[in-house]
């Protein structure tokens, strides 16, 4: 009876296999839940979903299921910033203004016109009673009042409309395509943990154990060593100031974690762009500098190479000569690129701006070319792919 | 259905956990939780066992836990050892098998309850090696030549901090539950269970505090319940009175104590910067 919504979740992208479709069909026979929505909810969440990450998905494709109508606007959601939908303010309609509204038309109706207003529409609305926006009076949009009305993005109930569990969407910010948070992060860096360290601990050491168990007069001694742990080098280049203000909090806790994980880890500064000087310390990057020559110079090819930036800049920056905006420079950007990544073939760059934008900004574009395609978004797959390219 | 996990006098458990667990005790299948650090994952398993009056059996995991040290060891060093020395319990190989607690648990008399604590801590082979076993509750002993089965399918519990990923057919036969971080108003009952006699006005002060300090942003690692209820802990054993964690106090900004809810020197200093910063612009 639930194979639609087996088929349902699986669109959405949740990984379920028939294994545990079975059990929770076993669950309900064995009268776990009883009648109620949100008991089934919980239910079949604790028997489907194996990960936190994949909560969000399961919500939404729940959501879908039992509502039937929403998903139709997945596609439409889609087109529209989310930022743009925020709620912004709130008003309380009169008695008056709700009932004007009731004489919208059916359901059908209400889809066609949202089609239609929807084209026609081109930017961020707010209030008023036609545009789909927030806190407006239109059918269309949230933070509204409309009985009638579809919901785009709404995270909470207004005017005590039924508020569904699966509704609250709690779990987004544990969704892997989101950007690395103070949740998350930790997370992140086990991933990285995997190419730091790996692998049983204990091994017989047999020269010793024969040396020992002669010395002992033939009476067994065993001894044992330690594996040797797989000690990954990792030169991490962090962007700071500029457009990365933003990013900065999210990368010093990227830094600052991966420093407890790795054994040989070195980490510096630049601003926006690499050129011929990186410092090590934030708060005196004006002091101390640290010729990038004598970087490569010290830290040997078998280190990997993590930029971590978002490489939004002038274009100028990376390929004129003098481009940096701190300082004259005598070659182009580019051209140190090419020599660090020469330096260490190992390399990828981790970015925190969304993907989306990465098309729209020529720096970015510039900076993929001169990376060999080597730039991972600042998530938790993103991770995932940039350990992948450098093994 | 026999018997209902609904919290204990002890333990708040939410609508969820309880759905959960009572799902994974009729079905008899392992139950993963995941959550966390200080959400009482562990302790979760501790209280099943207290509310449905059962015996618990602890398996700590840890780097170099193998799985088959759940089932049993053949302790072959001790028994070379024995023969070296004539020792006639040598001829009886039984004598050096050494029991896991899994093998404990499947002996137990009652149904008991079995905590895998922190399983991600082992080897990323070690949840596949426990398949067969988790599955169908027997394990054969090699050695011995004997098939050891489960009397009761035991209750089992397994926490993860998430500091590796499990492999899928394992995580198949496992039911899931992932523990929030509470809401105040399930904080103040978490809160209510352990001090019930702490004063109104002073939880209300302490919650606020609390979540405030959360709520920062750029901590390292934020306080969690277990440290919520330390520094109540502290708060109650110092005497120290509602008014003092008023946050529009301005000299009063840093809760006292903090010591119990910032572990890292780091997240102090931050908190010490931001207040100041608090105080500058309020002036």
């Amino acid at each position: 009876m639930l194979v639609p919504f087996f088929f349902k979740l699986r669109d959405f992208g949740v990984p379920v296999s028939i294994t545990e479709f079975l059990a929770l069909l076993e669950a309900l026979e064995a009268r776990v839940a009883s009648a109620s929505a949100e008991e089934f909810y919980y239910l079949s969440r604790a028997c489907l979903v194996k990960d936190e990450r994949h909560f969000d998905r399961f919500d939404r494709a729940f959501a879908a299921y039992f509502k039937g109508a929403e998903d139709l606007f997945e596609s439409v959601m889609a087109k529209i910033p989310e930022e743009w939908l925020r709620r912004m303010a709130e008003r309380t309609l009169s008695e008056e203004e709700k009932a004007k509204i009731q004489s919208l038309g059916g359901w059908d109706k209400l889809i066609e016109t949202l089609k239609k207003r929807l084209e026609e529409q081109k930017e961020r609305h707010q209030g008023g009673n036609k545009w789909i926006g927030t806190a407006g009076t239109s059918p269309f949009g949230a933070y509204g009042y409309n009985p009638e009305g579809i919901r785009i993005g709404q995270d909470g109930s207004r005017h005590r409309r039924a508020v569904k569990v699966w509704d609250q969407r709690e779990y987004r910010n544990l969704a892997d395509n989101v950007e690395l948070g103070t949740r998350n992060i930790k997370i992140a860096l086990r991933k990285l943990r995997k190419f730091a360290r790996e692998g049983a601990p204990e091994h017989l050491d047999l020269d010793g154990t024969i040396d020992s168990t002669a010395r002992n007069a033939g009476m067994l001694d065993l001894k044992f060593v330690p594996e040797r742990r797989n000690a990954v080098k990792v030169l991490l280049f962090l962007d700071v100031g500029g457009s990365m203000d933003d990013h900065v909090r999210i990368c010093e806790e990227l830094f600052s974690a991966a420093r407890s994980e790795f054994k040989h880890l070195e980490y510096f500064y630049f601003h926006n762009f690499v050129y011929e000087f990186l410092w090590k310390d934030n708060r005196r990057r004006h002091v101390e500098r640290i010729p990038t020559f004598e970087v490569m110079r010290t830290y040997g090819h078998d280190y990997k190479l993590i930029f971590v930036g978002d490489a939004t800049m002038s274009p100028y920056e990376i390929v004129q000569p003098g481009g940096s905006v701190e300082h004259w420079n005598e070659e182009a950007g580019a051209v140190w690129m090419r020599r660090l990544t020469q330096t260490w073939p190992n390399f990828v760059w981790l970015n925190p701006e969304p993907v989306e934008r990465w098309e729209y900004t020529p720096s970015i574009q510039i900076t993929r070319e001169l990376l060999e395609d080597r730039m991972f978004p600042l998530t938790l797959s993103g991770l995932d792919e940039a350990i992948k390219a450098l093994h | 259905m026999t018997v209902r996990f609904e919290g204990t006098a002890n333990y708040v458990a939410t609508e969820d956990l309880m759905m959960a667990v009572n799902a994974a005790v009729t079905l008899g299948r392992p139950l993963l939780v995941k959550g966390e650090p200080g959400t009482g994952k562990t302790q979760l398993a501790e209280e099943i066992a207290r509310a449905l009056d059962r015996p618990l059996f602890r398996w700590h995991i840890k780097s170099t836990t193998k799985a088959q040290q759940g089932l049993y060891e053949y302790d072959a060093v001790s028994r070379l050892r024995d023969s070296q020395l004539g020792d006639p319990k040598v001829h009886d190989i039984a004598n050096y098998i050494v029991k896991g607690r899994l093998w404990e648990a499947f002996e137990s008399e009652v149904q008991p309850v079995l905590l895998v604590d922190e399983i991600d801590k082992a080897d990323i082979e070690f949840p596949n090696d426990l398949l067969h076993e988790l599955d169908r509750m027997e394990f054969y002993v090699y050695e011995t030549r004997q098939w050891v089965k489960a009397r009761h399918r035991p209750i089992i519990v397994i926490t993860s901090n998430n500091e590796k990923e499990l492999p899928d057919a394992f995580l198949r036969r496992c039911f899931f539950h992932y523990i929030r971080f509470p809401d105040p108003p399930t904080m103040e009952r978490i809160v209510a269970v352990h001090y019930p006699d702490l004063k109104k006005e002073l939880l209300a002060e302490a919650l606020t505090t609390f979540f405030r300090v959360r709520e920062m942003p750029g901590l390292k690692k934020k306080p969690s319940t277990s440290e919520l209820l330390d520094w109540i802990k502290l708060l109650v054993a110092e005497d120290i009175p509602p008014e003092a964690l008023r946050a529009d106090d301005p000299k009063k900004a840093i809760p006292p104590l903090y010591g119990a809810l910032l572990k890292n020197e780091q997240d102090v200093h931050l908190f010490e910067q931001l207040v100041f910063l608090h105080r500058r612009q309020g002036r």
